[in-house]
């Protein structure tokens, strides 16, 4: 249990003033210059040393991807660009840090860009989240009327910009160089790599594509020091995380709790429980809609965190929980998210394009049975051959929730099939 | 230069190589569909996927440079299942019509999946249909076929320079398009053909016409302008079916321009098959022997100097000068390869040729175009301009008509008022060229084409001079032809002899009466009317405007019909090859002339087209050097004086119509209406 002198997010249900006062007075803005003045160097090495992990999904260490971008600033300027598009089903972590506690990523914003060389930052929000990027904004503008942003940010020297770039409803842009592509007003859709952003992304500059919660949780930890967030958690997990939970639970919320916390501990004491109780759960997707599902024999016991969820095959993705209680049906619920892939393929390379679309056939035809046993084979191979195989990892995410679904729930494919065919005797 | 390890073959290859282009250098093959070495990398087909050490994935080869110590295995199983999976994706939306398909037999993913595709299909789901966009005429589209391979979107975008194709929708609704449905308005579209690797472009008028393997290839030069493309001429029977670019890196890459590729049509019609005599104010067919007895019985004992001879624009080096030699042996030293009255070829060699070569434009860093529109012109080599153009650091001035050349340019007048301001280095452009390591001046042919073109020629000359264009190791004084005789024309000296009547004379002789007799070798472009009561001899091989005129006409081969040498615009003799014989009664030009010397009693002396070409090299080196360039010493040419003031305009005022041939091609007159008029049949969405 996260204890609440711990908590970096302490508005995030947004009782207190969103705006520069109520931040000012929770902590944030507070001695900016300071850290500033620790120099670019000190700064990375602090957030490496921290532990913090990309909370993306990818959780690839966010100071060793800082620590990429060019040390020099050379003829091309740098850019940060901060991932603001959150479309991950299930997932609503960064539109409430963007609705109410706007000046932690605003701030970050500055502390990043300044550890990475950066003049400027764009913030590239999903462009559902209306009112979101309104509340940006007001935080952007309070920001620079204050002088905490703009020229010579926070006393320190540093010039920088700060820009809020809308997203026109695509899910590949949320992949970040189909997001760069996106922001430089082409289609969105993934590039190759190499070259990384960090040695050509936006407009071929260095660039560095960080989450809003990594972003958002930097001031913190460098506030309060990297040791106070390394000892959350369990070693090389560390710190604490937004945690969504929704689906059949009692008390479906966002709240923040330390890294490696028991799932069924997560849900019993914030959410509610399951609904029916914990003897009722059938599944739980355990990091957004593109992680594997795990049935309840695993939900009794694994932890919350990157390497506990890789080591049941699934993945923290961006730790949104969606529970599924004995009502569920799982090859339908497992159908929908096919379909939904199948429609965001950004439809640029040959696995993603075509393998989607005929998985998700496959799968609208499991729901009611009209299959051959020999077919959840097919599919699972097909799954395979989708992964690993794209530019980015959309084809991933399209192959793993089938993956999950044939791994644990593969007996009641068969009996679905069954079914059917008593049905047509 | 890294080292690489290849299936354990380790190898150094250049850095910057991506690691597909070091597998062939390793004599692996790597399947792709996405990847052309001339366009940008897409990496979204997916087939060349690789091994490499440490990386947890299969790579795209074609994405990934090399790098030091890398090792990559193109032969494990784990490679095998990816390209298999790539090839059951790609075959799962295909309509699979192979036997009913243009590309059939030359198509990749035919070819491929021999190799990588499973013998049966596990998709059970119904196929994608996607409709077809009409593109106009020259390219069609069935696009269910398409796989998404973006190489015709690089190849419109980067190369042809006109953005009108994209991919639009998302997912496995992806389709290439127009956008708004239009027809393309590219002079390279044929491209495209060629680089889709399935049946998706294919050729229109091409449709259903002939299998790949039905087919003779013969290797050949292009015509219809005068950068000398190399081309391969696909006949069957006496039929030319196709015609597609052969790769050289010195002249066309591997592009051909539209008119080249689809005026062969026109290489049927309007033939002339039998010699004619004028009887009674019509034409009658006649045998050669009748002919030439008519002919004979015309010149016999007229002066030398009441005989003239005009070359046309098609006119190969051998037929000119077989006939200069022919009206050498009658007394008569008017003769003329320049319809238009330019007057080029009187000075030094430098003055008529693009002295910089057309590879040489990859190194230029200022180009200075006169009274050309290149990208009709010469198409081709306007691609090269905007290939290099690209890559940045090109300064670009045009004076001239201000037209969409593909590149961004500094327009710098419509008239001589903006050459003489480059001359006298009042305007800007001056600078930027004296500026330049490498600055290139390329005048158009037709830019002198006019009353002052001497003084143009003069003008232009010293812009080269003043801008430090001529150095040991560089000549920038360029000319650019659009006619494919004309070079050649000059270089076997088909020009007017000591007190010779040029173009001008000539006409003005025969309309005057002093010229009884008149030569046309092919000679389609000037004012008929002005031959007044002359004696017309008309050898070619199209019915056309000189054909209409003619008092005999002895029918000659197209350049698909006779093995021929063409001089390039950068003075490179190219040798054209039979691939059909010439039809009915016609025959090889030179051979025409020779025996026609025989009836007249002048007997020239070669019985052979090596004897021809052998004569021809002792006068001029330049026919020895097949394929290469004999550089030209720079030297005086052009007469300064005063210009006149007029603007200037491109010689050619339609792309698809400039000679006989495409004049006689119904494809290219579907092109004047469909593209240049755009009467292409439209949707309800545009307009």
């Amino acid at each position: 249990m996260l204890k609440d002198k711990d908590r970096i997010f302490t508005n995030i249900y947004g009782l207190g003033d969103a705006g520069l006062a109520g931040a000012q007075a929770r902590g944030d803005w507070s001695a900016t210059k300071d850290i500033l003045a620790k120099g670019r160097e000190q700064i990375i090495d602090e957030v490496k040393e921290s532990g913090l992990r990309g909370r993306g999904g990818a959780g690839f260490g966010t100071g060793l991807k800082w620590s990429f971008m060019p040390k020099e600033i050379g003829a091309r300027p740098h850019y940060l660009v901060v991932n603001a598009d959150e479309g991950e089903p299930g997932t609503c972590k960064d539109r409430e840090i963007m609705r109410f506690e706007p000046h932690k990523l605003v701030e970050g914003c500055l502390i990043a860009s300044f550890a990475m060389g950066a003049h400027a930052a764009y913030i590239y929000i999903r462009g559902e989240f209306f009112r979101e990027a309104e509340a940006l904004q007001s935080a952007i503008d309070e920001a620079y009327a204050a002088g905490l942003i703009g020229p010579d940010a926070c006393g320190s020297g540093w010039d920088f910009e700060c820009y809020v770039h809308r997203g026109m409803g695509a899910y590949i842009c949320g992949e970040e160089t189909a997001l760069i592509e996106s922001l430089e007003g082409k289609k969105g859709q993934p590039r190759l790599k190499p070259p990384f952003p960090a040695n050509a992304g936006l407009y071929g500059c260095p660039t560095t594509v960080n989450n809003v919660e990594s972003i958002a949780v930097a001031p913190t930890i460098l506030r309060r020091g990297h040791e106070w967030f390394a000892n959350l958690g369990r070693a090389n997990n560390t710190g604490t995380k937004l945690f969504n939970i929704s689906g059949h639970v009692n008390n479906p919320c966002t709240v923040e709790e330390e890294m490696s916390i028991p799932l069924k501990e997560l849900i019993e004491v914030h959410a509610g429980g399951v609904i029916g109780g914990w003897d009722n759960l059938k599944a739980i997707i355990p990091g957004g809609a593109s992680v594997p599902c795990l049935p309840r024999s695993i939900c009794d016991s694994v932890l919350m965190d990157f390497d506990s969820l890789r080591d049941v095959q699934s993945g923290l993705g961006t730790a949104a929980i969606m529970v599924m209680d004995q009502s569920t049906d799982i090859i339908a619920a497992i159908a929908r998210l096919s379909a939904f892939y199948t429609h965001e393929s950004c439809g640029q390379c040959t696995p993603c394009r075509e393998g989607t679309g005929w998985m998700s056939r496959m799968m609208a035809r499991l729901v009611s049975g009209e299959a051959s046993v020999a077919e959840i084979d097919t599919l699972e191979k097909v799954s395979r051959q989708i992964e690993g195989h794209t530019i980015c990892a959309l084809g991933d995410a399209a192959a793993w929730p089938i993956q999950g679904l044939i791994r644990h729930f593969r007996p009641e494919l068969e009996a679905r099939i069954e079914q059917a065919k008593s049905r047509a005797a | 230069m890294p080292k690489i390890t290849i299936d354990d073959i380790e190898l150094e290859v250049e850095p910057g190589l991506t690691v597909l282009q070091a597998c062939e250098l390793a004599g692996k093959e790597i399947p792709r569909f996405c990847f052309h070495e001339r366009l940008s990398v897409a990496g979204n087909c997916r087939m060349c996927l690789v091994e490499m050490e440490r990386a947890p994935k299969p790579i795209a080869s074609c994405a990934m440079p090399v790098g030091e110590g890398m090792v990559i295995r193109t032969d494990t199983e784990m490679v095998k299942k990816a390209r298999e999976g790539v090839m059951e994706f790609l075959l799962i939306n295909h309509p699979l019509d192979c036997p009913i398909c243009d590309q059939g037999g030359e198509c990749d993913l035919q070819d491929q999946a021999m190799g990588y595709g499973y013998d049966r299909s596990r998709f059970g789901e119904k196929k994608r249909a996607v409709d077809d966009p009409n593109l106009g005429p020259l390219v069609k589209t069935i696009m269910t076929r398409c796989i998404h391979c973006t190489r015709c979107v690089r190849f419109a975008t980067e190369i042809a320079g006109v953005p009108e194709l994209g991919l639009t929708g998302r997912g496995e609704n992806v389709e290439i398009g127009t956008y708004v449905e239009k027809a393309l308005s590219s002079e390279l579209s044929g491209n495209m053909i060629d680089l889709c690797p399935v049946g998706a472009l294919t050729s229109k008028p091409y449709a259903f016409m002939a299998r790949s393997w039905e087919l003779s290839k013969t290797e050949s030069i292009d015509v219809m302008d005068a950068i000398g493309t190399n081309i391969r001429i696909d006949a069957r029977g006496p039929g030319v079916m196709r015609i597609l670019p052969r790769n050289n890196d010195d002249v066309n890459e591997e592009w051909l321009s539209d008119k080249g590729r689809f005026a062969n049509d026109g290489l049927a019609r309007q033939r002339l098959d039998k010699p004619y005599v004028r009887a009674g104010g019509k034409l009658t067919p006649v045998s050669w022997d009748q002919a030439f007895a008519a002919i004979q019985d015309k010149l016999k004992g007229m002066d030398g100097s009441k005989i003239a001879a005009l070359a046309g624009d098609l006119a190969d080096t051998e037929s000119m000068a077989a006939l200069k030699d022919l009206m050498a042996s009658l007394g008569s030293n008017n003769l003329d390869c320049r319809q238009d009255g330019a007057p080029i070829g009187e000075g030094a060699r430098a003055g008529h040729l693009f002295n910089s070569t057309i590879a040489g434009i990859d190194e230029a860093d200022a180009i200075l175009i006169i009274g050309s529109n290149p990208r009709w012109e010469a198409p081709v080599l306007n691609a090269r301009i905007r290939e290099r153009y690209l890559q940045g650091g090109l300064a670009i001035g045009v004076i001239g008509e201000a037209l969409e050349l593909t590149y961004r340019y500094e327009h710098l007048g419509a008239g001589t008022d903006a050459l003489d301001a480059v001359t006298d280095g009042s305007s800007s452009f001056a600078g930027v060229l004296k500026d330049a390591s490498k600055p290139m001046i390329i005048l158009a042919a037709g830019a002198v084409a006019r009353p002052d073109g001497a003084a143009v020629l003069a003008a232009a000359r010293s812009i080269a001079e003043a801008s430090g264009a001529i150095s040991d190791d560089w000549n920038g004084f360029n000319m650019l032809h659009s006619r494919a005789g004309r070079v050649g024309g000059i270089e076997v000296g088909f020009l007017p002899g000591e007190n010779g009547l040029a173009t001008d004379g000539i006409l003005d002789g025969a309309a005057s009466g002093s010229i009884e007799a008149v030569y046309l070798l092919g000679a389609d472009e000037i004012d008929m009317s002005r031959l007044g009561d002359a004696f017309v001899i008309y050898q070619g091989h199209h019915g056309d405007a000189g054909a209409h005129r003619a008092d005999v006409i002895l029918p000659g081969a197209a350049y698909t019909e006779k093995n021929a040498t063409y001089v390039n615009t950068e003075g490179r003799a190219q040798r054209a090859q039979l691939a059909t014989f010439p039809p009915g009664d016609a025959r090889e030009d030179w051979a025409i002339i020779r025996a026609l010397s025989a009836v007249l009693g002048k007997t020239l002396p070669y019985d052979t087209l090596a004897d021809l070409r052998e004569n021809m090299t002792m006068a001029n080196p330049v026919f020895g050097a097949i394929d290469d360039i004999v550089r030209a010493d720079w030297g005086a040419f052009g007469e300064a004086g005063a210009l006149s003031g007029d603007d200037f305009s491109s010689e050619i005022e339609n792309y698809y119509m400039t000679d006989p041939i495409s004049r006689a091609s119904e494809t290219m007159a579907r092109c004047i209406a469909e593209i240049l008029q755009g009467d292409a049949p439209r949707t309800g969405t545009d307009g």
